[in-house]
């Protein structure tokens, strides 16, 4: 075949094919978003329930991915303020917060070396897509330690294509270790109430030593503090997937 | 004297016991005597000073300004007027939050002193788009 340059275009051999063995038994990976499990306390299960009718409503109209924090993601909004009436915002997803028709997930990105932080509520009518762009976990669940890193960490191209990630493979995480700017920070996260894994700490052994007056070691074998989630978990995982499936 | 705090406590909490609750401290926006970063082109918001610009005023029934406000600048022994266009305090879910708290310079009828902005500004100024129409006008990015 000839292009339109006039030269003959280059063989693409044709894609491999994907061979997904069955005969394996996988068992299929579950995920039940964060939002649907209720907190510990003594509302009264009805209202979670509603809560959770609701958000299934929610979710058969508009398709919220899975996503987890420090996956990149592209949110488009509808806003009467934007030039064509929507705006699209690209960033990595630093915490996910709230329960429920409230849930929250905050997205950061570095645009213009001004570090932007929007905290867009998952149930909002007003988001029209979300994509994710990249799929994967980091070491910690709050990557709040982003705001005092190093610029290069939190800074993700706007036009960045999806990368694809296939259905039966397990989510990657990336294990990288990042670098801060000089302290002082906006929290001491060298502190062992934060369990930080993802930071490379270039602090003295004396300040790291320091830190660890703070550690609460009993908090571990604390069972008032226990809140097995399992079996909730399975329970509202049976309900949301045969509504869904509906 | 002492201000009403308007900061928002955002508590997040995971749930394995070893538990991670994120408190961000109760921060205001935009009051008498922070300083603030001028991100337009001009030439009194760019030279270096020894001094960091700081607010000496708020034009607010309330003292303390969030987006869209006007505020007195001291910039290089001089006053100046300003528009807040961001600041670090989170404000309503689905506005942005910045990590500084960013000033556009203006003169008393409302006309930008600069004549670029690079830093991206909230769409939720496009709300006031009578009162801030020229400074719109030279901004070049928005979220």
């Amino acid at each position: 075949r000839i292009s339109s340059h006039g030269e003959p275009a280059k063989f693409q051999p044709p894609p491999k094919p994907v061979i997904i063995d069955k005969r394996k038994q996988r068992e299929e990976r579950r995920f039940l978003s964060p939002e649907f499990i209720p907190p510990r306390g003594r509302t009264d299960p009805f209202k979670f329930y509603i809560e959770r009718k609701d958000m299934i409503q929610r979710r058969k109209v508009f398709n919220i991915p899975e996503f987890y924090v420090g996956s990149v993601l592209a949110v488009t909004t509808a806003d009467p303020c934007a030039n064509d009436k929507v705006s699209r915002f690209v960033g990595i997803c630093i915490q996910r917060g709230g329960k429920g028709l409230g849930a929250t997930f905050v997205l950061r990105n570095v645009i213009e070396d001004q570090g932007v932080e929007i905290c867009y509520e998952l149930y909002n009518p007003r988001i029209q897509a979300i994509e994710v762009l990249k799929l994967e976990k980091r070491l910690d669940d709050n990557l709040m330690y982003l705001r005092d890193a190093l610029p290069e960490y939190s800074t993700f191209d706007v036009n960045m294509k999806p990368v694809t990630h296939l259905d039966h493979e397990e989510i990657p995480v990336n294990k990288l270790q990042v670098r801060m700017k000089p302290k002082p920070w906006s929290k001491r996260w060298e502190r062992p109430k934060y369990n930080i894994k993802g930071i490379k700490f270039e602090l003295p052994e004396k300040k790291m030593k320091e830190a660890q007056k703070w550690s609460q070691p009993w908090l571990e074998f604390d069972m008032l503090r226990e809140y097995d989630t399992s079996k909730i978990e399975e329970k509202i995982w049976k309900e949301v997937s045969e509504e869904l499936k509906k | 004297f002492a201000l009403a705090p308007q900061g928002l406590l955002r508590t997040s909490v995971s749930h394995s016991f070893l538990s991670f609750a994120s408190i961000t401290g109760a921060c205001r926006a935009i009051q008498k005597l922070t300083r603030v970063r001028v991100v337009d082109n001009s030439a009194l918001g760019n030279t270096p000073y020894h001094r960091p610009p700081k607010c000496i005023h708020v034009y607010n029934k309330t003292g303390v300004g969030k987006v869209g406000d006007k505020i007195l600048l001291a910039i290089k022994g001089e006053k100046k007027k300003a528009l807040i266009v961001g600041h670090k305090m989170p404000g309503p879910p689905m506005t942005p939050r910045f990590d500084s708290n960013n000033v556009v310079l203006i003169e008393d009828n409302g006309n930008p002193i600069g004549t670029r902005i690079k830093t991206p500004i909230p769409y939720i100024l496009r709300r006031r788009e009578g009162e801030f129409s020229k400074v719109l006008a030279i901004a070049r990015n928005f979220v």
